[in-house]
C-alpha cells in the first residue's frame, strides 16, 4: 500500500530532476490533479490522492479499534491517547455548542473532526505531501452530509413547518420586509452554508499546498539551476517553506475544528425552538 | 509619445488582492476586539476564543471566494 502512496511521488521528484535548465515551473491547479495509478479506465479508477485518502481511513479505523477493543476501567497505553481523542472533541466543540443535546451527535461530530484532521495533515507528511481535502470531492461531501443531519434534525426537533418558519420567517419583522428578508435567509441557510463549508476548507488546503510547492520549488530552482550569488537566494526560500510547513500544522487542525464547530453551530441552531 | 512602462503578468493576481482586503481588515477589528474582551473579562476567555474563530472562519470566506475566483475565471 504504501509503496503505490510513494513510487509515483518519487517518479516525480526525479523526473523534475532530470529536466536540467527547464526553468522555474510556478505551481498550477494541475497540482492536483495526478493521473490514475490503480484500476485505471474503471468505475474504481484510483488517483494518488484518493489512495491516500484510504490509507488515512485505514489509518485511523485501526488507531481507534487498538484505543478501544479492550477498555479497562483504569485507562492504560494506547487507550489514554483514544479517550484524549475523544474528551478533546467533546469538551471544546460538542459542550460548548450543543450542551445538553450533544449526546446524540457526538458520533458523529468526533469521527468528522479526526477524519478532517486526519485528511488535512497528510499536506505536510513526508512522502504523500498533499492533503486529500485538497480537491473538492472529500469536502463537499462531509459538507452535503452536514447539511442533511442539520436539515433532518431541525424537522425532527421542530416539525417541517415550523422548521421553515423559524429559518425564512424570522420572528420580529414587519410583514412586507418578508419580502427582501425571506430570500436573504433562504439562499445562507440552505445554499450558503454547505456551499462555504465545502469552500472554506478546499481553498484553506489547496493555497497551503501551492504556497509549500511555491517555496520549496523555488529552492531547489535557486540551488540547483541558477548561478553565483543567486545561489543564496534558496536559504530564505527554503525557511519560508520550513515555516509555512509549521503554518499547515495549525491550518489542518484549525480547518478541521473550524468545519466540526460550524456543524455543530448549525446543529444547534436548527434545533432550537426559536431564535 | 513613446511608451512609458509595460506591466505583464496575470491579473487575477490583482483581483486576489483585492479580494484580501476586506476579510483582512475585518479579521483584524475581529481578533482585536476579542483580545479586549479577553483583557477586560478573562473568565470568558473560553466563550470569546470559541465565537472568534466561529467569526473569523466567515469573514475568512470572502477571501478565499476571491482565491478559487482566481483559479476558476482564467
Amino acid at each position: 500500500m504504501l509503496g503505490v502512496l510513494v513510487l509515483p511521488k518519487l517518479q516525480t521528484v526525479l523526473s523534475a530532476k532530470s529536466e536540467e535548465g527547464g526553468g522555474f515551473k510556478a505551481p498550477s491547479i494541475s497540482e492536483f490533479f495526478p493521473g490514475p495509478i490503480l484500476f485505471e479506465g474503471t468505475l474504481f479508477e484510483l488517483t494518488r490522492i484518493n489512495a491516500i485518502g484510504l490509507f488515512m481511513t485505514g489509518l485511523l479505523c485501526l488507531f481507534f479499534v487498538l484505543a478501544f477493543s479492550k477498555n479497562k476501567f483504569v485507562p492504560r497505553g494506547i487507550q489514554n491517547l483514544g479517550e484524549m481523542a475523544v474528551e478533546f472533541v467533546q469538551v471544546q466543540i460538542i459542550d460548548e455548542i450543543l450542551g445538553h443535546k450533544g449526546a446524540r451527535y457526538a458520533t458523529y461530530l468526533t469521527s468528522m473532526f479526526w477524519l478532517l484532521l486526519a485528511f488535512n495533515i497528510t499536506g505536510i507528511l513526508p512522502l504523500m505531501h498533499i492533503s486529500v481535502t485538497s480537491v473538492i470531492g472529500f469536502p463537499f461531501l462531509l459538507a452535503i452530509i452536514s447539511f442533511i443531519v442539520f436539515n433532518v434534525e431541525g424537522v425532527r426537533a421542530n416539525g417541517a413547518g415550523h422548521y421553515l418558519k423559524n429559518n425564512l420567517f424570522p420572528a420580529g419583522v414587519p410583514a412586507p420586509i418578508y419580502v427582501l428578508v425571506t430570500p436573504i435567509e433562504f439562499i445562507s441557510t440552505f445554499i450558503l452554508r454547505p456551499v462555504t463549508l465545502t469552500v472554506r476548507l478546499l481553498a484553506n488546503m489547496m493555497s497551503g499546498h501551492l504556497l509549500l510547492v511555491l517555496f520549496f520549488g523555488a529552492t531547489q530552482y535557486f540551488l540547483i539551476e541558477s548561478a553565483g550569488i543567486m545561489k543564496a537566494v534558496a536559504i530564505p526560500a527554503f525557511f519560508m517553506g520550513f515555516a509555512f510547513t509549521l503554518f499547515e500544522i495549525l491550518v489542518s487542525f484549525l480547518q478541521a475544528y473550524i468545519f466540526t464547530l460550524l456543524t455543530a453551530v448549525y446543529i444547534d441552531s436548527a434545533t432550537s425552538a426559536e431564535h | 509619445m513613446g511608451l512609458l512602462a509595460e506591466i505583464s503578468g496575470n491579473v487575477n493576481a490583482i483581483g486576489y488582492g483585492l479580494a484580501a482586503i476586506g476579510p483582512g481588515i475585518g479579521i483584524g477589528i475581529l481578533v482585536g476586539k476579542a483580545l479586549e474582551g479577553m483583557a477586560r473579562q478573562p473568565e470568558v476567555t473560553g466563550v470569546l476564543r470559541t465565537n472568534m474563530f466561529l467569526g473569523i472562519a466567515f469573514t475568512e470566506a470572502l477571501a478565499l471566494i476571491g482565491l478559487v475566483a482566481g483559479f476558476l475565471f482564467t
